[in-house]
């Protein structure tokens, strides 16, 4: 039985630590902004790309460390130019400048791919293929789930340990008080956007060694199941978004497993649902603090 | 001075005009195919055939003009929903009859808006049955589903396998209509089928060919666009599977080849058209596409990077030759004339074999070819002919 189980799982598994990585991005912009960056999962499909192009001219070692560089650069830019000169304005304003980044870069790259589908290139030692018991796997497999905890940890470390990690705390828990307490608060936003892109970069890594083609749209899908991941942990907090990440990712390789293969998305929402009808802040969310 | 300078100005103006009176008239033949999306590499490749063919015949004679053939080229970006646009495109453009497109889908969607402004449409490598069973304005050049189907099945047959998985994805007309017809007949021959679909957007196959391991498949048919079938191979060859890949035409593609390349893995396909034909018209087709290819970069570069000529070329390149002798048959460049010469039409040196049609407008054709990927060359080996009548 657990030889049939196995294979399932380590596929679960691996997929909810590439989920998990894009749904750290997801929660801590919310967690600060109260944004939902929708054209996150874009700048994980941009990664993806900027591979494609950059392993054609550099060899792998360069190209790895200039991926994280160029994608860290683009969340960065994205931030400054559809974010930050709507500050003061309604929430609603900045969420539609999240949807139309989000289309504005899908389109883009449709245009300078010419909207075809283009081969991941293989990264050593990550594509060669392992046996584990029964069941027979890529190496990215067993590496995804300890990398992103590990980073996560070193994250969370991060947040709590360093002054950058106590100016975030205190502009997540209150965003005109720490503004008057001299935090830069614009560092501090583009400080999360940065950690947020390069996380999104080493996921999408992982992602496309495991499944290698590379298009336009491709980083909707993972993007929708991170958000619901993090929705799912409760948003805003990091231990949340990575267990609802891998929570997810299980859920759906279990129940392909069972049969259900038409029904798989379909039941990670109806999931999404039924958690939140019972704990409508998610299963790790704050408190809904009342401020006077 | 300046009534010369004025003179000059209008001179200016006048020439370009002259110059083009002396040009032929112009007839506009659509080309209705995804440049993007998921079948966007096989559509730029049946797009290659008709520029090629359009390169070799430049001009037609209709009715004793002479008149020189314009491509209008439109992107319905494999998405049914989008080709409706993309018809409407050409038939505003006056386009005197339309080829395409990969997908069948695409063409169905497509299909009502031809038929609403009868203009006639020839398929190329759509296979669905319904393209032309539901669609009064549209011909096809090559074979169908439910031969496709049984032409894979008997070939599983023959390879001894007992248990068929089929995967096929979600609301797509193409996979779920050759999966249909490939059951059929995978079961009148005594096999067992597991069907399973996957949702549009999936990445991850490890579950689905997990599923096929664990319920004991002897084969895999996996009709699908070939964004997921590169997946599907590259995660197949990852858990080291034992049972072959089997799939219709869209997978006689080099992203096919691509993906399979160096990995332990069997792929076989259906097709149209063999590369290494002998007869006449095909070594000559292939000699001068082969040559078109390699002498311009960017038309190499839509066909994938090298110069292996896809089924879907040829059958553009047929297509378009069909396309100019409707055109010469009716004697007129009038869409409605073109569609009532059609169905008596006759093309003897069509390079995927003679064509002509049926009373619903599919084309007399009843031979397929079977390849298999070459993983350490990268190129498609023949395996067989199957014809209707061998089944």
């Amino acid at each position: 039985m657990f030889d049939r189980i196995l294979p399932y799982l380590l596929a679960g598994v691996s997929v909810g630590g590439q989920y998990a990585l894009i749904a750290v991005g997801y929660t801590m912009v919310y967690g600060i902004l109260r944004l939902i960056n929708f054209a996150h999962g874009d700048i994980f499909t941009a990664a993806g790309f900027f591979m494609v192009y950059l392993v054609a001219s550099l060899p792998m070692q360069l190209a790895i460390p200039v991926v994280i560089i160029l994608t860290v650069a683009l969340g960065f830019i994205l931030e400054r130019v559809a974010y930050k000169p709507l500050r003061t304005a309604p929430r609603m304003s900045v969420m539609i400048s999240a949807i139309g980044a989000s289309y504005l870069m899908q389109n883009l790259m449709w245009y300078v791919t010419g909207g075809l589908a283009k081969q991941y290139p293989v990264l050593p030692w990550l594509s060669n293929i392992v046996q584990i018991g029964s069941a027979s796997t890529k190496i990215v497999t067993i590496v995804t789930p300890i990398l992103t905890v590990g980073l996560v940890i070193a994250l969370v470390a991060l947040i709590k340990h360093t002054k950058i990690g106590m100016a975030m705390r205190a502009v997540s828990h209150d965003f005109e008080t720490s503004q008057l307490m001299g935090i830069r608060i614009n560092n501090v936003i583009s400080m999360t956007f940065i950690i947020g892109s390069a996380l999104a970069a080493v996921g999408s890594m992982l992602y496309f060694t495991n499944f290698s083609t590379v298009t336009p749209t491709v980083g909707a899908m993972p993007g929708l199941k991170a958000f619901v991941a993090a929705v799912f942990g409760g948003i805003g907090s990091i231990p949340g978004a990575v267990i609802g990440a891998f929570l997810i990712g299980i859920c759906e390789s279990l129940i392909k497993a069972a049969g259900y293969t038409a029904f798989s998305d379909a039941f990670t929402f109806a999931l999404l649902i039924v958690v939140l009808l019972f704990k409508p802040t998610g299963l790790f969310g704050e408190k809904a603090a009342e401020k006077v | 001075m300046k009534k010369l300078i004025a003179l000059l100005l209008v001179l200016m103006m006048v020439l370009p005009v002259a110059a083009m009176a002396d040009d032929l008239p112009v007839v506009k033949i659509g080309v209705f195919e995804p440049s993007s999306g998921d079948n966007g590499a096989g559509g730029k490749q049946e797009v290659l055939g008709v520029e090629y063919a359009n390169f070799v015949k430049p001009t037609v004679t209709v009715g004793g003009t002479e008149y020189k053939v314009e491509l209008v080229n439109v992107d319905n970006q494999s998405d049914s929903a989008k080709a409706v646009t993309a018809a409407q495109e050409l038939v505003s453009a006056g386009v005197a009859v339309v080829l395409g497109s990969y997908g069948s889908g695409c063409s169905m969607a497509g299909g009502d808006v031809f038929a609403a402004a009868e203009v006639p449409a020839i398929g190329l490598s759509c296979t669905n049955p319904s393209v032309t069973t539901l669609c009064d304005y549209y011909w096809r050049i090559c074979f169908l589903d439910p031969f496709q189907g049984s032409v894979m099945a008997n070939f599983a047959n023959s390879l001894g396998a007992k248990k068929a998985y089929v995967l096929t994805m979600l609301g797509e007309d193409y996979g779920n209509g050759l999966g249909h017809y490939f059951t059929e007949a995978f079961e009148a021959l005594g096999g067992e089928v597991i069907p399973e679909t996957f949702p549009e957007g999936t990445s991850d196959f490890t579950p689905y060919i997990n599923n096929a391991i664990n319920k004991g498949a002897d084969v895999v048919f996996a009709p699908c666009a070939t964004t997921y079938a590169s997946l599907i191979i590259d995660q197949a060859a990852s858990l080291n599977v034992s049972f072959p890949l089997l799939a219709g035409d869209t997978w006689e593609s080099s992203v096919i080849l691509d993906a399979a390349k160096g990995k332990n893995v069997n792929v076989y396909v259906s097709t149209f058209f063999d590369e290494n034909d002998e007869a006449g018209a095909a070594k000559e087709f292939v000699t001068g596409f082969k040559a078109w290819l390699n002498a311009n970069a960017d038309k190499k570069t839509n066909n994938g990077g090298n110069d292996i000529v896809a089924a879907v070329s040829a059958l553009g390149f047929d297509g378009y030759n069909v396309a100019l002798a409707a055109l010469e048959a009716a004697g007129s460049i009038e869409p409605a004339a073109i569609a009532e010469a059609l169905p008596a039409l006759v093309y003897a040196d069509a390079v995927t074999g003679s064509i002509s049609f049926d009373e619903i407008g599919d084309a007399n054709k009843d031979m397929a070819y079977v390849k298999k990927a070459n993983t350490e060359t990268g190129a498609f080996d023949f395996v067989k002919t199957q014809s209707v009548a061998g089944l």
